[in-house]
């Protein structure tokens, strides 16, 4: 295999490897994790390859030291990164929120297993959905994505390092066990083709008036790097626009108030989603991730049997895209929703539809055939 | 010094111009800048820290070996857990990191693998780095990873009013151990020699020139060095050991203090107990080379090169 950094042509590779190709693709500088079922195997890739191209890899002596180094790694301006499970992601949820509240720019990826607990190590699960948005304590948003081949698994960890540069935000890929070990095609285009958006940085030298945590009208603040003298501070406490702790409820305010807007301002530069047969659609299937292939699969199916049925596929699972539900599906459809969960983004959907939906649901292990998901289309089609 | 300082007139406590404010009074004395202003955030004082403690020492220790060393002031990048001396990264002028609790080492060990021409200093108590973030200082110093810890140990919890830790001696009193610790505490610098850190000493808030210079010493020793500062909390530990105040345990200090060298004491023998008549034992335990941590790099053609 080539040591170059972007191995450009076309593979025949697992999700898990294309993941850890894709973060070198964008330029992933390191890597602090800690081995876990399904997720290894990107550690073990990088392990490999980071050193072949100047970068560091290093396993860490658990989950809670693998994302303390990657947000070190980050404050030191390389892109970082760092690969679990969801026992693993209960143990980095601390450090999720130092990420939002120092706005370091970190890439998670969270190859989903069956749980809660250690539950099903080597069989696919999303039930850490509503962990990613809501695990750490207090407010605030997060970007997460859902990757539903090891296509995605390359293209949407440089999408998640993107937007983790661009809006100094921590992002999650929320893969699972099923994409994860597929093994499929994955195209690597040229290194010259890699969309690439890079931090904002100050445009003031070293001085005593620079306020590094005054945001713009975009609300990101240009990020300082260690060793660059600005002899900025960085802290957990809430903290003014210099940095400095301030314990008041005002600067509290103003300060979350910012954090979440943030990203849901800027929300429309990075949700994504794709639709399948939404035109005609009376009845449309909401899924994500490697259960969005057997919806397809329904889909189509049903589609032999001339039951107007379309596809809403979320690609991006965090911020849940309303505007882009509101948009696409005509106001009296009927929705099903299905994931490997007994009902996660389910809420959101009833929340911006605002009526009960269907659900096909299972606890995790192994994938939702299209089987339930056909017969949940052909029940709503009566 | 001018003729009316010397007859009383601007004193402080001055009697001749009672009716002077405060402000006045401090605008007559023109106090030159401190020397360590330059490294110190000196627009956040006052600290936050209680009288008598010994946190501010130890700084004051860490900020003039800074001076003193030949790298640039803007190569030291200071990191911090959580607790009164994890403090510390507010209150110095150079890149400051003060993260969560217990994992200011695996946030310094990314920030030194991602820029390895940085001095990373992790300063932070004995809870903090012992305790909650125990499993990461012994791992940073197996992998012998360049970093500089400073541990102010102060036998408690002093953030949070003055409970029990892995350092509390066997009996000592403290909010959560009302009865006495009924726990044993870590011998810190048997620990990290058992651990691997090239660099392991003890001092206390009293060694002030000690502490400075061995700061300085670990700066350009590589790998990962340990120093444990023995630290005053009066109104934490003390007060709940009969220990009345910071000057009465730099006095005890003084008078227990032994100063081990050339392995005379053996590590096993460090266990510290404030409360009993035997010596602490300071100096520098652990001076070796082991073979610091470095990433692997491969140059593989067509590797390194391309952006």
């Amino acid at each position: 295999m080539s040591t170059k950094r972007v191995r450009t042509g076309q593979h025949f590779m697992s999700g898990d490897h294309a993941c850890a190709e894709g973060a070198l693709a964008a330029g992933c500088r390191f890597f602090g994790g800690y081995p876990i079922t399904p997720s290894t195997e990107v550690a073990e890739h990088l392990a490999r390859r980071l050193p072949e191209v100047g970068g560091v890899f290093i396993q860490m002596e658990d989950e809670l030291g693998s994302i303390a180094s990657v947000l070190g790694a980050s404050a030191a301006g390389a892109r970082a990164m760092t690969a679990t499970s969801g026992p693993g992601l209960s143990l980095m949820l601390e450090n999720l929120g130092l990420g939002v509240i120092l706005e370091l720019p970190i890439v998670i990826v969270d190859v989903q297993r069956g749980s809660p607990s250690t539950g099903l190590p080597t069989m696919p699960g999303q039930a850490d959905i509503m962990q990613a948005r809501w695990g750490s304590h207090g407010d605030y948003e997060i970007v997460a994505y859902a990757p539903w081949s090891p296509q995605e698994m390359f293209d949407l960890t440089i999408q998640a390092f993107n937007v983790a540069d661009r809006f100094r935000v921590p992002v999650l890929l929320m893969a699972d066990e099923v994409v994860g070990h597929m093994v499929e095609r994955v195209e690597i285009p040229d290194a010259d083709q890699i969309e690439c958006w890079s931090r904002k940085r100050p445009e003031q030298p070293p001085n005593g008036s620079f306020a590094p945590f005054e945001a713009g009208e975009d609300l990101v603040p240009p990020m300082v790097h260690a060793g660059e003298g600005y002899r900025i501070h960085y802290t957990g406490l809430t903290h003014d626009e210099h940095g400095y702790p301030d314990m008041s409820a005002e600067t509290h305010h103003r300060l979350v108030t910012r954090l979440v807007e943030k990203v849901r301002r800027n929300a429309d530069q990075f949700t994504r989603v794709e639709g399948y047969h939404l035109e005609d659609a009376r009845i449309v299937v909401v899924a994500y991730g490697c259960t969005a292939r057997s919806a397809r699969r329904a889909v189509r199916l049903a589609r032999r049997q001339n039951i107007p049925v379309g596809l809403l596929r979320l690609v991006s699972i965090w911020p849940f895209a309303d505007e882009a539900l509101r948009q696409l599906v005509p106001d009296d459809a009927t929705f099903i929703v299905t994931e490997m969960n007994l009902g996660q983004i389910s809420r959101e959907v009833e929340r911006v539809v605002r009526r009960p939906v269907r659900g096909v649901f299972h606890a995790g292990g192994a994938m939702i055939s299209p089987e339930p998901i056909l017969q949940a289309i052909q029940e709503a089609a009566q | 010094m001018s003729a009316s300082m010397l007859d009383g007139t601007t004193s402080l406590r001055g009697t001749a111009d009672p009716d002077r404010t405060a402000a006045q009074i401090g605008a007559a004395i023109n106090v030159e800048q401190h020397p360590l202003d330059q490294i110190i955030r000196a627009e956040r004082m006052p600290h936050i820290w209680c009288p008598g403690c010994g946190i501010g020492v130890a700084m004051r220790a860490y900020a003039q070996a800074i001076l003193d060393f030949k790298f640039p002031v803007d190569d030291h990048v200071v990191v911090s857990g959580i607790g009164c001396s994890g403090r510390v990264a507010g209150y110095m002028n150079i890149d400051s990191y003060h993260t969560t609790h217990g994992r200011a080492i695996p946030f310094a060990l990314g920030l030194k693998l991602a820029n390895p021409k940085l001095v990373v200093t992790v300063f932070s108590g004995d809870g903090d780095l012992v305790a909650i973030g125990g499993n990461h200082l012994i791992h940073a110093a197996r992998r012998n990873v360049d970093l500089k810890v400073i541990c102010v140990n102060n036998f408690n919890y002093g953030m949070t009013g003055g409970q029990a830790g892995p350092t509390t001696p066997l009996g000592a009193r403290a909010t959560t151990t009302p009865y006495g610790n009924p726990e044993l505490p870590f011998n810190l610098p048997y620990l990290l020699a058992a651990s691997g850190a090239n660099y392991v000493s003890r001092w206390t808030t009293l060694h002030v020139r000690q502490v400075k210079e061995d700061i300085l010493y670990t700066f350009a020793k590589p790998g990962f060095t340990f120093i444990e500062v023995l630290a005053p909390c009066p109104v934490g530990f003390g007060k709940s050991n009969n220990i009345e105040d910071g000057l009465e345990e730099m006095e005890l200090y003084r008078q227990r203090c032994v100063l081990a060298t050339d392995g005379d004491v053996r590590a096993e023998e460090l266990d510290i107990d404030l409360r009993e008549e035997r010596p602490i034992y300071v100096g520098r335990f652990i001076d070796r080379d082991r073979a610091p941590y470095q990433p692997v790099v491969i140059h593989a053609p067509g590797g390194a090169k391309e952006g």
